[in-house]
């Protein structure tokens, strides 16, 4: 198990009902951290849109989590 | 002895991308940029449009993580500046919640030739549109509300 804090944005934010919370779980990767997250808080968002970021740099959904992290989770951008 | 051409690169005191809660002065933005080797600049300004997709909009509601709008936008305008070199640059995005007209992104471009300034400009748009942290609410007239990109995306089955 690892403890790995999330922090939601946007849609994701008013999905989980909080901005940031700290999990125990075991995930490998940034993807693992995204569906452990989307199926407790009951999103459908699939990921293929969507970034992530580890520890304020921007990762890739196969980037390893390790204990301690904080992954970050941006649901698809619009800005401009 | 000549001094290499290096030395005469002005050192940069600015941020060349920021996020601001106020209304963009975009006047004073231009000034920022002036520069005695440029002949021209280019700009391009995102307003509050009052509709997207079928459905009347009353306002827009913008959200940024600023740390990495910081980080991922200076590599877009340095990548732009490898393709179309350029003298000045800088790039401001709006955040809260915006009515309609309202400015909500400017980009500003000042080269020695305006090609590398209209191309530059419209790179860099075109880039943090889909690279940066930012996301955008639409509320609609009917007083429902959504997260551009992402509802309609599911609802409308585009997959992963």
């Amino acid at each position: 198990m690892k403890t790995i804090t999330v922090r939601y944005f946007a849609m994701f934010r008013e999905h989980a009902g909080v901005a940031e919370e700290t999990l125990s779980l075991n995930a490998a990767t940034a993807k693992d951290v995204f569906e452990f997250t989307r199926d407790r808080h009951g999103s459908t968002e699939p990921n293929g849109h969507c970034k992530v970021a580890i520890n304020d740099h921007m990762a890739d959904w196969d980037t390893a989590v390790s204990d301690g992290d904080t992954v970050l989770l941006f649901p698809p951008v619009a800005g401009g | 002895m000549g001094i290499p051409s290096c030395c005469f690169r002005r050192l940069r005191v600015d941020d060349v991308i920021e996020v601001t809660d106020s209304v963009i002065d975009t006047a004073a933005l231009q000034r920022s940029l002036k520069n005695p080797a440029a002949g021209g600049y280019c700009a391009f300004e995102g307003w509050v449009r009052n509709e997207n997709e079928g459905h009347v909009v009353e306002r827009l509601e913008y959200e940024a993580y600023e740390p990495l709008v910081i980080v991922e936008g200076e590599k877009v305008l340095a990548e732009a500046r490898e393709l179309f070199p350029f003298l000045e640059a800088r790039c401001v995005h709006r955040v809260g919640l915006l009515e309609l007209g309202e400015c909500a992104v400017w980009i500003g471009v000042a080269s020695a030739h305006r090609d590398e300034a209209f191309k530059a400009c419209r790179h860099i748009i075109d880039e943090i549109k889909v690279r940066l942290p930012i996301w955008k609410k639409e509320h609609y007239a009917n007083g429902d509300s959504g997260w551009v990109n992402c509802e309609r995306c599911a609802a409308h089955g585009i997959a992963d």
